[in-house]
């Protein structure tokens, strides 16, 4: 079993793509739970959200406390959130952020794989201005899934919400991630 | 098809499928989404239900009662204070027999406010008369709000179901869930038959009449009597469902693992789940260990859990709530049907998980290593800094 935690402000979408990630594990055959961690919701406050994915049944319901991948979404969260706390050292640290994979070992003292992206700028120029969606991208591509079923299943999720138009920015946006993630893995000697 | 869902929405589906005729609602934390699913629902004409959108917890359930009074199949769904509102309402939607089918999102009682879960919602309600049916996850919580349908309306029942699911552990996580197709729940539910509706204006009947000391004590021991039907239709229910569903509903409670087991939880809601994760550890280093998953709490069924449990040494009975004063509920309803057992097993209560104070793997570690030393009797707090 795979455990992720994201960490993202209020509003920055963690939660929803925690969601659409575990639809795309059930499209490939896994059993899934997403949940995110309710306090006060508000706005810009941190939030938490967790990903469960297994070749087998899912039974545990409590939280999750040893992650095998951390996704920070907002960058400030990495001083107040300690996203490493818990997080497995074989595990990997994904981050959207301008600064390189060595700066954010230094930052963090985080010794397993370190993945830094710039999603706020792919997520500009994509047109969408919400670096979630690169951030699904770059997961699915260090979790190993099948990147065309992925986007399959969040072109159809987002189909129900969104106009077509905005579908094919937020699927640039996820290819973009996915590409950057695939490119800029910093694996540990 | 398997989807992913959250609990409110599996929920929501299960009475979308059953489509009752009218379903009063106040919305209130962890539950408000099946208000609003179902809302949607109304709104997009998916279902042909009268939504009633009531002031308060105390007016939805007095809706109800009075259309299924009336002659209506009726649901609602609430949590914590919400039910604290409602609770005199359903007293009397019991006491008149009336099959109303309520999903609780289980969530602590004030005070302090709390929105996570406990059990203390349930057992606030746990004498008023209804029957109540707790679930593991969402698949559970969408397959018993479907069977509880049938259970209710049962001429030999005709009681209030509560489907207890946990709040947000249950309700606000996505999970896998199998619905079944529309038109064999459809089938399964089957037409809902009234019986003396108040709308029968050919034949009059009286509901809810004064009753004092002449008579008051015949109609509570006629509510009892409906109650001691529950578990044959319960049985015979759930029968139907598991050849209709495929799923392994078999029995009141889940036995896992519990044939030769020397030590045992006994457990309600979705922290068996976490449970299960650590009996599956244990067991494969060899140790004998075991889990009863309380399904029907009320009736209680006490003879089946002797059978259950006699041959086990030792067993720690987790309630998640307490009740001041006392051990807790179910470990009273599981020591209480033991005593006039010459062979019983030592038992522990355990008080765990109020107002979502989170149950790990580690602490059911806990509670099984503590299992061999622990005094019988003895009332344990897990996962409380102290």
């Amino acid at each position: 079993m795979k455990e992720i935690r994201w960490h993202g402000r209020g509003g920055q979408g963690a939660k929803t793509v925690s969601q659409i990630l575990a639809q795309i594990n059930l499209r490939e055959g896994k059993h899934v739970q997403s949940f995110p961690e309710y306090g006060p919701e508000r706005s810009g406050a941190p939030v938490r959200a967790y990903n469960r994915i297994s070749d087998e049944e899912i039974l545990i319901h409590s939280g999750v406390y040893h992650p095998d991948i951390s996704v920070v979404i907002d960058e400030t969260l990495l001083d107040s959130e300690n996203p490493t706390e818990g997080l497995s050292p074989k595990g990997a640290l994904l981050v959207n952020t301008k600064r390189s994979p060595e700066e954010v070992r230094k930052l963090t003292g985080y010794s397993g794989e370190i993945i830094c992206l710039d999603a706020d700028k792919i997520a500009q120029e994509a047109g969408t201005g919400f670096p979630n969606v690169p951030m699904l991208g770059a997961t699915v591509a260090v979790l190993g899934t099948d990147p065309k079923l992925a986007e399959e299943e969040l072109k159809e999720t987002l189909s129900h919400r969104l106009p077509p138009e905005v579908v094919e920015k937020n699927l640039q946006a996820f290819r973009a991630g996915y590409e950057a993630a695939k490119g800029a893995r910093d694996v540990p000697a | 098809m398997k989807k992913t869902m959250t609990g409110h929405k599996a929920v929501a589906e299960a009475m979308r499928q059953i489509e009752p005729d009218v379903v009063a609602v106040y919305p209130i934390t962890p539950q408000s989404e099946i208000a609003e699913y179902y809302a949607q629902y109304v709104h997009d004409g998916l279902v042909h239900t009268e939504l009633v959108p009531v002031e308060s917890e105390h007016s939805a359930m007095s809706a109800c009662v009075g259309a299924a009074a009336a002659g209506a199949r009726v649901m609602t769904a609430t949590a914590s204070q919400g039910l604290a509102l409602m609770i005199e309402v359903v007293y009397i939607a019991a006491s008149m027999r009336l099959p109303i089918v309520m999903a609780l999102a289980n969530r602590a009682l004030s005070g302090p406010i709390n929105i996570h879960c406990d059990h203390s919602d349930a057992y606030l309600a746990r004498d008023a008369g209804a029957v109540h049916i707790f679930a593991e996850s969402a698949q559970e919580a969408y397959d018993w709000m479907i069977m509880a349908q049938r259970i209710a309306e049962h001429e030999k029942v005709r009681l209030p179901v509560v489907v207890n699911l946990d709040g947000f552990t249950l309700t606000h996580s996505v999970q896998v869930v199998e619905p079944l197709p529309d038109e064999e729940v459809k089938r399964f539910v089957g037409e809902f038959k009234p019986l003396y509706p108040l709308l029968d204006v050919d034949n009059p009947s009286t509901w809810g009449p004064f009753a004092m000391p002449d008579y008051y004590f015949e109609l509570k021991r006629a509510q009892q009597a409906g109650m001691e039907e529950v578990p044959a239709v319960f049985l015979e229910v759930q029968e139907e469902y598991r050849k209709l569903s495929g799923r392994p509903y078999r029995g009141f409670f889940e036995a896992y693992k519990l044939d030769d087991a020397e030590r045992a939880i006994v457990i309600m809601g979705s922290t068996a789940g976490t449970a299960k994760v650590v009996v599956d550890e244990l067991r494969k280093q060899g140790e004998k260990v075991g889990l009863l998953k309380v399904w029907l709490w009320r009736p209680f069924p006490r003879e089946e859990v002797v059978k259950a449990l006699s041959h086990v040494d030792r067993v720690a009975v987790l309630d998640r709530a307490l009740s001041f004063g006392n051990m807790g509920a179910l470990y009273l309803d599981i020591t209480s049907a033991f005593v006039h057992q010459d062979r019983r097993p030592g038992f522990v209560n355990y008080i765990y998980g109020l107002g979502g104070r989170d149950t790990t793997v580690d602490h059911i570690h806990q509670v099984f290593e503590e299992l061999e030393s622990a005094r019988p009797g003895e009332l344990r707090y897990l996962g409380l800094r102290e």
